[in-house]
């Protein structure tokens, strides 16, 4: 999970209310605020952190790693936004109970940020990254949230509510909606399929997994590709992926699919501009590590 | 080479750096794991080496039990070996009044039997389940046996037997140990109750043992023939829709009124285990009950009144899957820690079992809990049900033995992705069993390695179940364990669904020693339930108390067993009586059972 593409912030004036102030904060805010009201909301809820401790580490690690990385690299003192969000993502979707993996699933994500670039971006959202390599390398240690946040289904309206007006208002809905939709269609297609109820085909969405991940991981705009019909194509074929992972019975199917489609739809688009633009495109220089950000 | 190359150098190796950290913690891992599983049974080497070793005996003990799994309503068929996986269960109980522990074995298809194994003294053991009584109590239309607690409420001096069920619960009056007689009616006990746990305590120190019994399922759920398919929980770790507590207060006169809402115990989450003692040393016993699919609940007791405070303890935080309660004084300082079995999966669910331990600098009604399971090496069980503590190589320090493995079907399939599927979605999916998909034969966290913790003395428990000869891996649920044949050893008996009863018989150096106890209550209730008894020897003690059930739906020996290691001498023995009083015995011998009479 990254923190929104940034827009211009709205210039206060005299008359501005501080509920106007709210709704025309700077977008880059926003996804911070909305991850802590769904921590500060599910926990005092549900209960849903093991211990704040744990959250917490993961959020000083992502932090410092972002500060740490930031300012190294590229001379400047990083917006933290994104980190905060990344941190904070791995306190809630991880599942451990040791403290080290926390640590480590936050400095692996962050760091995922300023290594694994190409052209000047970073071709993974570094949450998913991050928790991948924890679920690939260190099973025995770790799991992700797969359970549900309470038994309430007003609660679950609430969530995809305000998560959706979010996502509206940011621009990204579409995107929230095609993957939906196709999680939906291939639910359905699956539990034909396999001869399963269509409900527990359907169920893994209606959990607080799924949540987090549509609204900060598939939607984080550093790691999408920029067109509209590019977006809502990736978020079918991470669907489309995701049923194949699930046929072949893979319990995060939807975080893998993620791993494996995001970055591939980065690099197409990429390779898709430099066939157009050959001259921007020349100095730059496709590796691993790659440019860094500018100061 | 510039300095923003070198820096990328140095960045790259940093990351490669980071992604080895999992592995090679994972290789180490794995490696310890293999050492563990490949460690051949040596009955000497474990002698020399952890002063103990388990041999399992069971059929030349003369016990050739397998347990039969309850087949429940049609409708659930296609989930049947998820649902129907409890039900075996071992209780350990001197019935007879002969000085020899005796076995209660629960079954659990309609019209099975149930065995009570009585104690030959020779090394074998005869069922005279059927002559007493207490066989045939899984019959058609009353649902079936899921464990027993033993608890003399009358105090007549023979123990009486309250059989837990999914469906009609039975109390058994113990006729002088020649017979049973059920006396549910007359108790006025409920009509039926889907439980998995039940114990025995007098928590209000009238000196007449009352009785707490947890629900599973809710009560007016008939597994045999369902309404409809919603009777799963609404939710894998929220679930509160699951059966009532009682509270049967022993009025005298085999007479019980059922309490729970008058004294605060209102809880409709799936409790699975539950144990009662005096963990505040306010002379008044409280409760604690596991849950499946939540938190644990911990009732503190003001002698009238019980306060349900898990919450604010520390033990009542994360929802996890508690399936057991032992009570176990592990650090040898005169304080109970609580052990609770839970799940672990690799890559699916990492709960952990916890050992909650008394915070340092906290007691009475502050005090509060830290789960040490981790530091202390019992976290990881796989998905673990009954454990007990026990010194199991008499050195002067509680072991652990905790049994696992939850269906064990075909070995190559497992059911996993699809419980993890539909556990994780809302609770109109959850909780109803139409929407489970089909197990079809799969395998569930099964063919699980058991646990024998040796516990060091200096805060760590080390797993020796291989080398010790603990190598079955059926789906274990109870544990018990008991001297059997008054050896001055812990032996340990499993009972494991749709398997065999195990009976591992233990051998210990001669080198330690060791002193049990065997109390009588007369003010407070005769069969001691509750009292608390520390010995001290060589600058050490350890605390135990007598139990009315603990464990997964079990109960050890009556008796007490405390190792002392190679100290020849006991300097204390004190006892805190249920009833208050405190009686202190010098001059106790090594090496033998004392009976001890409560001072009247």
């Amino acid at each position: 999970m990254s923190a929104p593409a940034t827009m211009h912030p709205t210039v206060p004036t005299a008359q501005d209310t501080w509920a106007r102030r709210l709704f025309t904060m700077e977008n880059r805010f926003i996804p911070p605020i909305f991850i802590t009201v769904i921590l500060l909301v599910g926990h005092f809820s549900f209960g849903i952190l093991e211990s704040w401790k744990k959250t917490l580490l993961a959020i000083g690690c992502s932090l410092a790693t972002e500060l740490i990385l930031g300012r190294t690299m590229t001379g400047k003192w990083p917006h933290l936004a994104s980190a905060y969000i990344s941190g904070i993502s791995v306190g809630i979707l991880l599942r451990s109970p040791a403290l080290w993996p926390y640590a480590l699933c936050a400095v692996i994500a962050i760091t995922s940020k300023y290594v694994l670039r190409v052209k000047n971006r970073h071709i993974w959202n570094p949450s998913n990254f991050g928790i991948c390599v924890m679920l690939f390398f260190a099973a025995e240690s770790v799991t992700t949230l797969s359970i549900q946040w309470g038994n309430s289904l007003w609660a679950m309206l609430v969530i995809w509510s305000l998560g959706s007006v979010i996502l509206w208002r940011l621009k990204r809905f579409h995107i929230c909606a095609a993957y939906v939709a196709s999680f939906f269609a291939f639910a359905l297609l699956r539990a034909w399929i396999i001869g399963d109820p269509w409900q527990s085909e359907i169920s893994p969405i209606t959990g607080p997994e799924y949540q987090l991940f549509i609204f900060f991981m598939i939607t984080d705009p550093k790691t999408t590709v920029r067109s509209v019909r590019g977006q809502v194509l990736v978020a079918f074929l991470v669907a489309a992926v995701e049923m194949l992972l699930r046929l072949d019975q893979s319990i995060y199917a939807s975080l893998y699919a993620l791993f494996l489609v995001g970055p591939s739809a980065l690099l197409v688009e990429m390779w898709r501009h430099s066939r157009r633009s050959p001259l921007v495109n020349s100095n730059a220089t496709a590796m691993l590590t790659g440019d860094l950000p500018r100061p | 080479m510039s300095r923003g190359s070198r820096l990328r150098i140095v960045l790259a190796i940093f990351f490669v750096c980071l992604l080895a950290t999992p592995v090679l913690l994972k290789k180490r891992s794995a490696a310890a794991r293999q050492t563990e599983q490949q460690e051949s049974f040596d009955p000497q080497a474990s002698l020399a080496r952890h002063g103990f070793y388990l041999q399992e005996v069971s059929h030349a003990a003369g016990i050739d039990f397998i347990h039969q799994a309850p087949v429940l309503d049609a409708k659930l068929a296609h989930i049947m070996p998820q649902v129907a996986s409890m039900g075996a269960s071992v209780s350990v109980v001197d019935f007879d009044r002969d000085g020899w522990p005796d076995l209660y074995v629960t079954n659990s298809a309609v019209g099975s039997q149930n065995h009570l194994y009585r104690n030959m003294h020779d090394g074998t053991f005869k069922d005279v389940a059927a002559e007493m009584g207490v066989a045939d109590v899984n019959q058609e239309g009353t649902g079936v046996s899921m464990g027993a607690v033993w608890g003399d409420y009358d105090n007549d001096g023979y123990e009486d037997m309250f059989l837990i069920k999914w469906g009609r619960p039975e109390l058994f009056h113990n006729e002088q140990g020649h017979g049973f007689r059920r006396v549910s009616d007359g108790a006025s006990l409920p009509p039926w109750i889907n439980a998995n746990t039940a114990v025995w305590f007098d928590y209000d120190g009238d000196g007449l043992l009352d009785l707490f019994v947890g629900g599973y399922y809710p009560e007016n759920v008939d597994l045999w023939h369902l309404a409809n398919t919603r009777m799963m929980p609404d939710s894998f770790e929220y679930a509160k829709n699951g059966g009532r507590k009682y509270l049967f207060h022993n009025l005298g006169n085999g007479r019980f009124e059922e309490v729970s809402a008058k004294v605060g115990i209102d809880s409709r989450r799936w409790a699975l285990a539950s144990g009662a003692a005096d963990l505040r040393e306010t002379g008044h016993p409280d409760l604690f009950v596991a849950n499946d699919y939540g938190v644990s609940e911990l009732y503190r007791n003001d002698g009238k009144r019980f306060h349900e405070v898990g919450e604010s303890a520390g033990v009542g935080f994360s929802p996890k899957s508690g399936m057991n309660v032992a009570f176990g004084d592990v650090f040898n300082q005169g304080k109970l820690s609580i052990y609770v079995s839970n799940i672990s999966e690799d890559g699916v669910l990492i709960q952990g079992n916890n050992l909650w331990v008394p915070k340092e600098g906290t007691s009475g009604d502050g005090m509060k809990y830290e789960n040490l399971a981790r530091d202390m090496g019992v976290e990881l069980g796989g998905w673990s049900f009954g454990a007990q503590f026990g010194d199991l190589n008499n050195d002067g320090t509680l072991d652990l033995f905790l049994t696992n493995g939850y269906v064990s079907l075909d070995k190559r399939r497992n059911y996993w992705y699809d419980f993890a599927k539909v556990a994780g979605g809302n609770s109109a999916i959850i909780g109803d069993a139409k929407d489970w998909p089909s197990m079809e034969g799969r395998s569930l966290s099964g063919y699980q390695q058991k646990h024998v913790w040796l516990n060091d003395g200096a805060g760590k428990f080390v797993d020796v179940a291989q080398m010790a000869g603990v190598k079955d891996t059926e789906d274990g649920r109870s544990v018990a364990m008991a001297d059997l044949w008054n050896r001055g050893v812990l032996d340990v008996i499993v009972a494991n669904q749709r398997g065999r009863l195990l009976l591992y018989k233990n051998s210990v150096t001669p080198e330690n020693h060791w002193v049990g106890l065997d109390l009588e209550g007369t003010k407070s209730n005769r069969s001691a339930i509750g009292a608390q008894v520390t010995v001290r020897w060589n600058g050490q003690e350890q605390m135990q108390q007598v139990a009315g059930g603990s464990g997964f739906a079990s109960e050890n020996d009556r008796r007490l067993h405390f190792g002392l290691g190679r100290s020849s001498v006991i300097e204390e023995v004190v006892i805190h009586w249920p009833s208050g009083r405190i009686q202190s015995l010098k001059n106790v011998g090594i090496d033998q059972i004392c009976k001890v009479k409560e001072p009247s």
